[in-house]
């Protein structure tokens, strides 16, 4: 099955519902080892890119992330905005003219995504970052597909993989960003990044898994 | 929360109006994207100066835009920094075409939007140097952080690299000052309180009547170890002692490298003050602790500084970088020599800094 543009305008539309159901879940997070305004910066973002999707329409994936990004760019601030500013803009690049993708050009489109943050940002893994959560299941989607599992299994396994990381920077002592400050006092609380990344894969899988269940329902293969 | 506003979500645009509004002569001030910049700009043949970062730190960095100092601020957010667009468009608006001067705390969101913008910039045919002030000793390593974090130095590169740039310094010669106002400052800051962004509604952590958080940075972050509360003169020798004592400090800056094009890593290393040398001293309120407490704090610092044969020749005693209402402190040494201490005395006319004029 192939994910189309209108799944990822969903996807678009789903991720800025749980930015903003999370927003205080988020800030609060921040608050414990950074500066309390990461939900409040990545809902700003989103809201701003919901008022856009219905005029890229007609535009294609590609043109679609890279708008999402010159939004979040201009509007997020702090150092997520242009994190996922990157990651949004690579991933487009990834899939220029794309209306459809496979599996295997989903999976471009994420590598190139984390490919982008970390260049951007210059964190590993383990530094307590969103690259945490990112990254391995950039990773474990791209191999998964590789061996030929569709989509949703692959991506199944991949937001396990994203929540896994994230939960993983909950011991973890910070070494990127403004949670560094605080050395060892950055242990014990789950990052931010991480999180939010975690929702966005998740909003992901939620937008091709519901659209599968009703094309079953309706017969539809 | 108990606060001068109208609407959190206002906060950051009306405070801008009203500094503008109370400044005509001054500055002028673009909103969508936001940035404050010189009523006069762009200045013919002048290399243009523009900083910003997150709002909540006022007068910095919108109160030093104007003669002498910068030629364009952009206030992000309260404690976020501003973003890639609004950096371009300040740049745009204040190059005469000699080029422009980025001088950028460090941190994490701060470096990447202004590299981002920076990048944008250079896309469009200006020139760019990008400079990240980072003097707060209360981070140890760069190994296992971000780095230090951009203080109270900032203040003081921005007034001397104004200078500078009114007096005709190309672009080469004020990124080359620039990193030596940096790698000669050196901070230290802690708070009495909490303070409480309009946004969040609540503080920022919480701090018993008995308790001091020491080592702080300037968006109400927690400190490096939170100590029992203890009078003005001993807080004073632990602000002092942790910057006199300090060691050569080395770390990996990221500068844009205007011939290839791209960003270049380099290793570069502070001196430590040393017996004899001459000093600016710099005593800053974090907002909500007023000048005669500061003055407390000049007179033990003045003390200490005169024991180390440290001699101080000139000082700046006030809120110049500030987090919100928070009450607190930080000390800022900068080793001057003869041509920092001539453009330090330079005229400056700024909202916030102004004399000699
Ligand atoms: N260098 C980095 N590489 C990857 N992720 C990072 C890096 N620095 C910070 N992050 C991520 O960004 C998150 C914080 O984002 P947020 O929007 O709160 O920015 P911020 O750190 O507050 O920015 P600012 O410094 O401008 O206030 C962290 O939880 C972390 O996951
Ligand atoms: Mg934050």
């Amino acid at each position: 099955m192939n994910v189309t543009k209108q799944q990822i305008l969903d996807w678009l539309q789903a991720v800025t519902q749980t930015i903003s159901e999370n927003k205080d879940y988020l800030t609060e997070l921040d608050a414990a080892i950074g500066d309390a305004d990461h939900g409040i910066n990545l809902d700003r973002g989103f809201q701003k890119v919901v008022p856009q999707l219905s005029q890229l329409e007609t535009k294609d994936i590609g043109t679609i992330l890279k708008t999402v990004s010159m939004t979040l760019i201009s509007a997020v601030g702090g150092a997520s905005g242009p994190l996922y500013g990157t990651f949004f803009l690579r991933a487009s690049t990834a899939v220029t003219g794309k209306e459809e993708l496979t599996s295997t050009e989903l999976a471009d489109l994420l590598q190139a995504g984390v490919a982008g943050v970390i260049q951007r940002g210059k964190a590993n893994l383990g530094d307590k970052t969103m690259l945490d959560a990112l990254s391995p299941a950039a990773t474990i989607f791209a191999e998964l597909v590789a061996k030929g599992n569709t989509t949703v299994d692959a991506l199944q396994q991949a937001v396990q993989a994203a929540e896994t990381g994230m939960k993983q920077t909950i011991p973890l002592v910070a070494l990127k960003g403004r949670a560094s400050y605080l050395g060892e006092r950055s242990m014990g609380h789950q990052d931010p990044g991480a999180t939010s990344s975690y929702l966005i894969l998740k909003a992901l899988l939620e937008t091709i898994t519901s659209d599968s269940k009703a094309n079953k329902m309706n017969g539809v293969k | 929360m108990k606060k001068l506003i109208n609407n959190a979500d206002d906060f950051v645009r009306e405070s801008i109006e009203g500094m503008a509004l109370a400044h005509p002569e001054l500055i002028k001030l673009h909103l969508d994207p936001n940035f404050v910049y010189r009523a006069d700009a762009p200045v013919a043949n002048k290399v243009a100066i523009v900083s910003g970062g997150g709002s909540g730190h006022e007068p910095l960095h919108g109160g030093f835009v104007g003669m002498g100092m910068l030629d364009a601020a952009c206030p992000g957010e309260v404690f976020t920094s501003p973003t890639p667009d609004q950096i371009l468009a300040a740049s745009k608006a204040v190059n005469s075409g000699a080029g422009v001067l980025n001088i950028v705390k460090n941190y994490s969101g701060d470096v990447m939007n202004f590299e981002l913008a920076a990048e944008l910039a250079v896309s469009e045919g200006i020139k760019i140097a990008n400079i990240l002030i980072d003097d707060d000793v209360a981070v140890k390593d760069s190994l296992y952080t971000q780095g230090r974090r951009g203080v109270g130095t900032t203040v003081l590169a921005e007034k001397i690299c104004g200078a500078a740039a009114e007096q005709g310094y190309n672009l080469k010669q004020l990124r080359d000052l620039c990193r030596r106002v940096n790698l000669n400052g050196r901070s230290m800051g802690m708070a009495l309180t909490s303070c409480t962004p309009p946004a969040k509604g609540s503080p920022m952590f919480e701090l018993g009547e008995d308790e001091i958080e020491f080592g702080i940075g300037i968006h109400g972050e927690p400190g490096r170890k939170r100590l029992p509360l203890v009078e003005a003169d001993e807080i004073t020798e632990m602000l002092a002692r942790s910057i006199i004592e300090d060691t050569a400090y080395t770390r990996t800056l990221r500068e844009w490298d205007e011939n290839k094009e791209e960003w270049v890593e380099s290793e570069i290393t502070d001196p430590n003050l040393e017996k004899g040398d001459r000093v600016l001293a710099f005593v800053n309120s974090m907002g909500g602790t007023p000048l005669s407490e500061l003055y407390i704090i000049y007179r033990k610092l003045a003390q200490i500084c005169s024991e180390q044969k440290i001699q101080i020749v000139r000082s700046l005693v006030g809120p110049y970088i500030t987090s919100l209402e928070m009450q607190g402190c930080s000390i800022t040494l900068l080793k001057l020599d003869d041509e920092l201490l001539k453009l330090w005395d330079a005229p400056v006319k700024t909202p916030a800094l102004r004399w000699g004029v």
